[in-house]
């Protein structure tokens, strides 16, 4: 089962249309009268992922509460871009503090909205390093408390706003600021890296979802039932980074697409622990599809191919396919 | 009502009346009965409407206090040592925020070596935090300014620390006269913020500051400080006349009129100079005691008046600036600028070493004699023995376990090993 009511009408440039569909289907981004939470004239890259995503979840976020909202936000790229003192692009309360404690101050934010019996609900948001790294604590505390918190990551796989350096979401072979493309092992490590969605679903928590920016109106969806729900919720969206992954601008869309098709970025839905929906892919595409768009990976494709790396990259993916049972659906 | 009850208990019951609406808490020695007494006030349902976050580590504490404070609930944390220092990012951002989050600090040393007793090491490294700072000596001045500092964190949006000397306050059973409830909400009203997270008027809290506007915003914090200066007295006398207890909030005068040696000190030890004082000044010394209540702001007007015609100061100071000596010392001598009064620094008490009022008594009976710095108590044999080491064989190690090997304790395999 997928979080969506309504499959969208797809076209063979993979466009999604909402002019056949009842006013109350259409995606919440195409309401005229949607709330702009983050508003046009932020000064994000172009073709930046995270500005999308967050646009469309926390507009999708005031759909579901009736606008009766507060963001928190941790430092990082969308905190600068966002908020250039005088200026602001929230259209909604929002708050930051610090790098590491987006979860405890959502958990801060909710307790005085409980205890001053407003309705008023929380979406915490961070990058994939205030995520996995250095908020890791409070964001498994306020699972563990199941307090009434959504957490959104805009996953980038590393620490753009600083000048793209590794992060523990960061995937192997990758090249960033601090796992350069020299020596032997050019590229990030393989390890196991830092499955956040997977340790979310081990807090047994309401609510966990993966979603792509690719995929709009899932992750419109992902957040709109998220936001039915009570406690501890997590939604861990793949947000590409042209400038951090070395790709066009005008990829990102097909970027995000590629990471779910090729089987490296999974989109799914759990239940307190379970997963409940997989989102099938509409072909498979093997991962060189994916990798050789990116300049980050430049260091697999010289004069030689790194065939090596390349297969582990490729068994990576085929495991998730497997882990996951992602089907494939021709539409 | 008057009550017989350990120091962690009055401070609980105080922050109850001052009817917190988030209370975050992480376990940390000395503070944990503290957060215990609150968990079970509010488990009860005795204070309502209030909600009780169980959090996973102070800097989680912090952040949860400014969550909900910039929602525009009361909140309130504790915590010491280590715990401080883990929350310190978050604790410069409440400042910074201008949240006023009461928070109470049960001092405690700073490791390594761990260690669990008294001394002013954790509070003293924020002292340029942008919090105000206020240092009870007894458990009914603990109490008290944990009420007053809600109505002062409130009313000057700044966040409030009040410190307490760990297990000396938070453990000892002292009798306290405790306000009622009704006492308490004439004194302080409800918190009503300018400025809160509100869907019905969204703003945006903690923006980037560039060069532009961010000196402004510092030199206002120290502003709201200064203002502080005035505030604290004024509700201290409000405080004083609802409840019998007068005191002057920034200082404390003991046996000052006639003084000619001064004893400068912050905390419970107050009163173990002022037994020496006491002693003293029965064998024809003329000895003085100040205390600092409120060291951030720092009351340089009534250090001052207090000192301007004294012959000897000596701050007497449960913490050290490593590579410089004294902290209050400096600040004191801040107050006594152009004059010619010496100020001297004894180190006492660090770890939780006892301050006995044998030693402090030879202390000022020896003022004049005194160096600029002087760690009282000091075990002089076995720093010594390590700095002879030391000059002899310079090489790197931890500093306590090299003091073991020193004694033969450790390393060689024929010495008597420490008791397990």
């Amino acid at each position: 089962m997928s979080a969506e009511p309504v499959k969208f009408y797809q076209v063979g440039s993979f466009a999604v249309g909402n002019r056949l569909l009842d006013i109350t289907e259409r995606s919440a981004q195409s309401d005229p009268n949607r709330p702009n939470s983050i508003n046009s004239g932020h000064r994000a890259c172009q073709g930046c992922g995270e500005a999308l995503g967050a646009r469309y979840a926390l507009d999708a976020a005031m759909r579901q509460t009736s606008g009766d909202l507060v963001a928190v936000n941790a430092t990082g790229c969308l905190e600068v871009f966002s908020t250039p003192y005088p200026e602001t692009s929230w259209q909604i309360p929002w708050l930051h503090s610090l790098f590491g404690n987006a979860p405890a101050v959502a958990t801060g934010v909710a307790a005085a909205m409980r205890v001053k019996n407003r309705e008023t609900r929380v979406v915490a948001q961070a990058g994939d390093g205030g995520t996995v790294d250095i908020g890791m604590g409070p964001l498994s505390g306020m699972f563990e408390r199941n307090d009434d918190v959504l957490f959104i990551c805009y996953d980038n796989e590393a620490y753009m706003n600083t000048g793209v350096q590794r992060s523990g979401a960061t995937p192997p072979a990758a090249r960033t600021a601090t796992t350069q493309a020299v020596g032997e092992h050019p590229g990030n490590t393989f390890g196991q890296g830092k499955d956040l969605p997977r340790i979310a679903m081990a807090h047994e928590i309401p609510y966990v979802a993966t979603a792509t920016v690719a995929d709009l109106r899932d992750l419109e969806s992902k957040v709109e039932k998220a936001m039915q729900v009570r406690g501890a919720r997590y939604i861990h969206v793949l947000v590409p980074c042209p400038l951090g992954w070395g790709s066009a601008s005008k990829d990102t869309i097909l970027l995000a697409r590629l990471a779910h098709e090729t089987g490296l970025f999974p989109v799914f839905e759990a239940e307190f622990g379970e997963v409940t929906s997989v989102l099938p892919v509409r072909r498979r595409v093997p991962v060189t599809e994916y990798l050789q768009r990116q300049r980050r990976y430049a260091h697999l494709f010289g004069s030689e191919p790194d065939t090596e790396t390349i297969e582990r990259v490729q068994a990576q993916a085929d495991r998730n396919i497997r882990r996951y049972d992602i089907p494939e659906v021709n539409v | 009502m008057r009550k017989q009850i350990e120091g962690s208990r009055a401070v609980a019951e105080a922050v109850a009346l001052a009817r917190p609406e988030v209370i975050c808490a992480y376990p940390i020695s000395p503070q944990t009965h503290i957060v215990e007494a609150l968990s079970a006030i509010v488990k009860s349902g005795e204070l309502q409407p209030c909600e009780y976050v169980n959090v996973e580590s102070e800097f989680a504490a912090m952040s949860v206090a400014i969550g909900a404070s910039a929602a525009g609930a009361r909140a309130y944390t504790a915590t010491a040592s280590q715990g401080l220092l883990f929350m310190v990012e978050a604790v410069y951002n409440a400042s910074g925020l201008g949240l006023p989050i009461v928070m109470t600090v049960a001092n405690r040393a700073i490791g390594a070596p761990i260690n669990i007793w008294n001394d002013h090491s954790d509070s003293m490294s924020q002292r340029d935090s942008g919090w105000i700072q206020l240092f009870a000596q007894d458990n009914q001045e603990a109490l008290d300014l944990h009420i007053q500092a809600f109505k002062l964190a409130e009313e000057v949006s700044l966040p409030v620390m009040v410190c307490m000397d760990g297990f000396i306050l938070t453990h000892a059973v002292e009798e306290v006269e405790m306000p009622d409830q009704g006492t308490v909400d004439e004194f302080l009203p409800p918190f009503e913020p300018r400025q809160v997270l509100d869907p019905a008027e969204p703003v945006s809290i903690g923006a980037m500051v560039g060069p532009e506007a961010f000196m402004e915003v510092r030199y206002l914090a120290h502003r709201r400080q200064m203002d502080a200066l005035d505030v604290i007295p004024r509700i201290a006398e409000e405080y004083g006349q609802l409840t019998g207890r007068v005191r002057d909030g920034l200082v404390s005068h003991y046996r000052l009129d006639d003084a000619e040696v001064v004893v400068v000190a912050l905390g419970s030890v107050l009163g173990t100079l002022q037994d020496t004082a006491d002693l003293l000044r029965e064998l024809g010394l003329k000895v003085g005691v100040l205390g600092i209540t409120s060291f951030r702001p720092f009351p340089l007007d009534s250090v001052r008046a207090a000192l301007a015609s004294v012959s000897s100061v000596i701050v007497l100071e449960k913490a050290l600036a490593v590579g410089i000596g004294g902290i209050v010392t400096n600040n004191v001598r801040t107050a006594l600028a152009g004059l010619t009064i010496p100020v001297r620094t004894v180190i006492a008490g660090l770890g939780g070493r006892p301050i006995l009022v044998e030693s402090l008594a030879t202390m000022i009976r020896g003022a004049d004699d005194l160096e600029e710095l002087t760690f009282l108590d000091l075990r002089t044999d076995l720093v010594e023995r390590e700095l002879e080491r030391s000059r002899t064989t310079r090489k790197s190690g931890p500093t306590a376990e090299n003091l073991l090997r020193d004694v033969g304790a450790v390393g060689d395999p024929h010495s008597v090993r420490m008791a397990r």
